[in-house]
């Protein structure tokens, strides 16, 4: 038994609806209790699917249990297979329905149905999301493709974009045209959009595209042992990786190297162009999931000039490479799925900026650090209406908007904090500067009252003399948390008891970079 | 003394009305989802799900919002070895109850909520919750109820919440009134002070807000419910021998008058008292309801079952705002709750309690309604075949209930309405 307050990722049979409901003509039939149909709003309201998931719950309820589950799961097959006619159909059991043992592929194997049934295992007190949607896209593969010719041509399929994807519904469309420019047809996308006749004719193409290695993996594996189709290692996140990706196809492909155009790409310019300098050196703690993270790191490190001082993800099943990489970085990962581990290290190390999740952007918020957000778990923010990829050139231009943003704005705040006691910019001025926003003369008085006399405060036994604590409210925010700790530290160190205006800057000289 | 006015009811009603009962998928959330408001109301309590991943994650999808401070709320994720042996689960409880009471002295009412999983597991928490009360007492009550989707749907979770809470309310033989049900502060506060005004001499709430809030119950005690949905708290309360006050529920002008009045009869209030204290904000409301309403009028609505709450709400949307209800579907009909409010709706609507979803949609998209209102799963696939939507679950997210929210909850309806009328695309 574990507490858990929030998850970065839903159980194994959400993985499988992020697959089922990314294809067409596909229908997934689950055995689960009345209440397990929330997880139809994910795709509805956070992706904003103008369909329902072509999911059919049994949604038993205790008085079922009773009599006789089986028949109603048979029933619920053979109810969606008249309504929706399906060109295959999985099936498979939420964590209660597992725990019933019905076996919804032994059931659905005796109807007879006469469309392929694609039986899941889904260990759901074991495994997560992502593994749900890897090992369901397996099976389909597994069942549905078939032997067949290559085309004349070179093709590839893009595997790995399912529903409810960080930027996946841009990312086939960025990298599709990366490989047109290499002359390079797409075959087949897969799961997303894919129809069970599409799966069938894998096999066409010359070599996968690992998209995401964390829905596909096992599925291009399969693919190279069964058809002999080799698959891209590198996920083309970012310019370094990009140009390796592209490298890497044109060896599979046995293409001439030749220069290929990148002339959409701003960001080598944009990092090297002098406004950026304020980038150097920036502290950044990456946390994500295993590919956006190495991703990420790689990007942090290369192509933006910063330091990556932490480097975690929460799916354990991609902890090797994230800790390989992490070590390249001098550094130790971070394996969890748990939030509070993620926030304790972050607040250790007070890195200036966060790049993470939706979580970490939370986290941000509560410690004051900005934070841009790389990965899923998603939020209906993560599909915005705009072209927005994270791959390929497109996605390198989009990636460095986006991790700058949150600092220009922590700019911005910290001119705010700068001019708080100028006369026309402080904390209870509006956000106007015309004369109907004024505030009245008489708050701000109370506000630089208090503002004159700070308390002193107490900590770990160092007390913060009024002074000190004053000087140190004029030191930007986004790193007064580093400068209170390291004075703390610095006056244990030295023992001294009450920290001066002397004390500060003596410990700033001390921790000097 | 002058009688009380009565509201007129329709000729026929839909007290008798058929329902029509069908069983297929049932499109709705599991009790569990209480949770979502049940905290933010009981200022002092936790609650821990023991249940699976999929119980985590409805609880944060529900909750539509990431974590902002760290939450009363939590699952205890059974594992494989969970499940091998039931001794190592209660072990495993205690334990994770120990160290989550460790870290969080300021709560005082824990409530183990039972969840799918742990039912067919056969899990005991009521034995957990007494165990857990003899080691952590008196600094903390153990408390516990089923939030599963297989016994409950929705909004069934408070219901089962409040009863979980009955049996150990102290004895009391003061003659006072209980307000039964988990309404946002500002309308309880509202309702409670409206009450108080007519000469009510004790207004109590169940669920107080904290654990230090006495309330009694006894032979004395009236009971008025405030949620269409609280028929095992209402039965457990009679047990303890209160008496319930029957009424229609108070939305909009006309529901939270007839259901005012009902505690006025019982507590002998006169009608010159009733008008007195009533006049005004009847006015404010009746004002309120007629300008929100007005796109409502002549428009036809058709519920998906939700929250139980869609029997009062076709009552206010029929009677006071003009639209005339095609379907009012229901996941469960209470009838001893909601009978007042059926005889008020003139027949006509198809009722229906349970759902085949399938089914449904094929009859909602026959009837081409106005406004459909329905879960979050359904809301934008219809809104892509062109019908105007509104999330049912706002409707027990946001304050509606009493007079000054009457006009909030007709708004609530037109917004859709409004919007479609507004855009050009």
């Amino acid at each position: 038994m574990k507490l858990t307050v929030w998850t970065y990722e839903g159980p194994p049979h959400v993985g499988a609806m992020r697959v089922a409901t990314a294809m067409k003509g596909l229908h997934y039939v689950l055995h689960a209790p009345q209440g397990d149909t929330y997880a139809d709003l994910l795709f509805t309201m956070i992706e904003r699917r103008d369909h329902r998931p072509p999911v059919s719950y049994t949604t038993f309820q205790a008085r079922d249990l009773g009599s006789d589950t089986a028949t109603l799961f048979k029933e619920s097959c053979k109810d969606a297979f008249d309504r929706f006619q399906p060109e295959a159909i999985i099936v498979g059991a939420s964590c209660t329905a597992e725990l019933i043992q019905d076996d919804p592929g032994g059931l659905s194997e005796s109807m007879g149905l006469p469309v392929p049934v694609i039986p899941l295992e889904l260990p759901s007190y074991q495994r997560k999301e992502n593994f749900g949607a890897s090992e369901t896209f397996y099976e389909i593969c597994r069942a549905l493709s078939a032997p067949v010719e290559r085309t004349p041509e070179i093709t590839c399929n893009i595997l790995g974009p399912t529903a409810l994807g960080f930027r996946h519904r841009d990312d086939v469309v960025e990298l599709s045209s990366i490989l047109e420019s290499l002359g390079i047809a797409v075959n087949v996308v897969a799961p997303l959009d894919a129809t069970p006749a599409d799966i069938q004719r894998l096999g066409v193409a010359h070599f996968n595209v690992m998209l995401y290695p964390e829905t596909c993996e096992t599925a291009c594996r399969w693919l190279e042992r069964e058809y002999k189709q080799p698959f891209t290692k590198t996920v083309p996140i970012g310019v370094g990786a990009t140009r390796d990706f592209i490298a890497e196809v044109k060896a599979i492909a046995g293409l001439p190297d030749t220069v290929v155009d990148d002339s959409r790409l701003r960001l080598p310019w944009y990092s090297r162009s002098v406004d950026s300098t304020y980038l150097t050196g920036k502290r950044v703690f990456i946390f994500g999931d295993g590919t956006h993270a190495i991703a990420a790191a790689r990007i942090a490190k290369e192509e933006m000039g910063f330091e990556v001082v932490g480097l975690g993800c929460y799916n354990r099943e991609f902890a090797r490479p994230v800790r390989a990489c992490a070590k390249e970085l001098g550094l130790e990962a971070l394996i969890t799925d748990d939030y509070l581990e993620v926030e304790a290290a972050i607040e250790a190390l007070q890195p200036e900026m966060i790049l993470g999740t939706q979580m970490e952007r939370h986290i941000g918020k509560r410690l004051g650090i900005p934070c841009a957000v790389i990965s899923a778990p998603v939020h209906v923010q993560d599909f915005p209406a705009r072209f927005s990829p994270q791959v390929g050139w497109e996605g390198a231009n989009v990636i460095f908007d986006t991790w700058v943003h949150p600092l220009v704005m922590g700019l911005e705040e910290h001119l705010l904090h700068m001019f708080r006691e100028d006369f026309e910019f402080h904390d209870d001025a509006g956000a106007s500067h015309h004369g109907s926003h004024t505030p009245a003369a008489q708050k701000r008085r109370v506000v630089e009252e208090k503002t004159d006399t700070p308390e002193p405060v107490i900590k770990d036994g160092v007390t913060w003399l009024a002074g000190a604590e004053k000087e140190l409210r004029k030191i930007p925010f986004f790193v007064r948390g580093k400068a209170r700790r390291n004075t703390e530290k610095f006056a244990v160190e030295q023992g001294v008891t009450s920290i001066s205006i002397e004390t500060l800057y003596e410990a700033k000289a001390h921790y000097a970079r | 003394m002058n009688a009380f006015a009565q509201i007129k009811p329709p000729s026929v009603g839909c007290g008798n009305a058929p329902v029509l009962k069908q069983r297929g998928q049932r499109e709705v959330f599991c009790g569990l989802t209480s949770i979502v408001w049940l905290h933010r109301k009981i200022q002092d309590a936790f609650f821990l799900v023991v249940g699976s991943r999929t119980c985590a994650h409805l609880l944060q999808s529900a909750a539509g919002v990431m974590i902002f401070a760290e939450p009363r709320f939590g699952t205890a994720i059974l594992e494989e070895k969970d499940l091998a042996g039931l001794a190592d689960a209660n072990e495993e409880l205690d334990r994770e109850v120990e160290r989550l009471l460790a870290r969080r002295p300021d709560i005082r009412q824990l409530f183990l909520v039972g969840s799918c999983p742990s039912e067919v597991i056969k899990l005991d928490l009521s034995r957990a919750a007494e165990r857990l009360t003899q080691a952590h007492a008196p600094q903390v009550r153990v408390l516990n109820f089923t939030g599963s989707g297989i016994e409950t749907t929705f909004t069934q979770g408070e219901d089962e919440c409040l009863a979980s809470m009955v049996p150990v309310l102290p004895e009391t033989d003061a003659e006072q009134l209980l307000l039964v049900g988990a309404l946002p502060d500002v309308v309880e506060d509202q309702l409670v002070g409206l009450i108080e005004a007519l000469g009510v001499p004790v207004v109590k709430a169940l669920p107080s807000r904290n654990a230090d809030t006495e309330v009694g119950i006894g032979p004395n005690t009236k009971f008025i419910v405030a949620q269409p949905f609280l028929g095992a708290t209402a039965g457990a309360l009679a047990g303890r021998g209160a008496q319930h006050l029957a009424a229609p529920f108070p939305f909009g002008e006309e529901g939270t008058t007839a259901w005012l009045r009902t505690i006025a009869e019982a507590f002998n209030v006169s009608p010159e008292k009733f008008d007195e204290v009533t006049a005004a904000p009847r006015a404010r409301a009746q004002k309120a309801v007629a300008a929100a309403s007005e796109r409502l009028s002549g428009k036809s609505v058709f519920f998906f079952p939700d929250s139980q709450l869609e029997i009062p709400l076709a009552r206010f949307l029929t009677r006071e705002c003009g639209m005339t209800a095609l379907e009012i579907g229901a996941p469960y009909i209470h009838r001893d709750l909601v009978s007042a409010d059926l005889d008020l709706i003139a027949e006509g609507p198809v009722l229906s309690e349970g759902q085949d979803v399938d089914l449904q949609l094929d009859r909602c998209r026959a009837a081409k309604p106005d406004l459909t209102v329905c879960g979050l799963g359904l809301a934008n696939p219809l809104e892509a075949e062109d019908l105007a939507t509104k999330w049912a679950i706002e409707l027990v997210f946001t304050p509606i209930h009493g007079y000054e929210q009457a006009g909030d909850l007709a708004a609530l309806f037109a917004k859709p309405l409004k919007r479609r009328e507004g855009l050009t695309l």
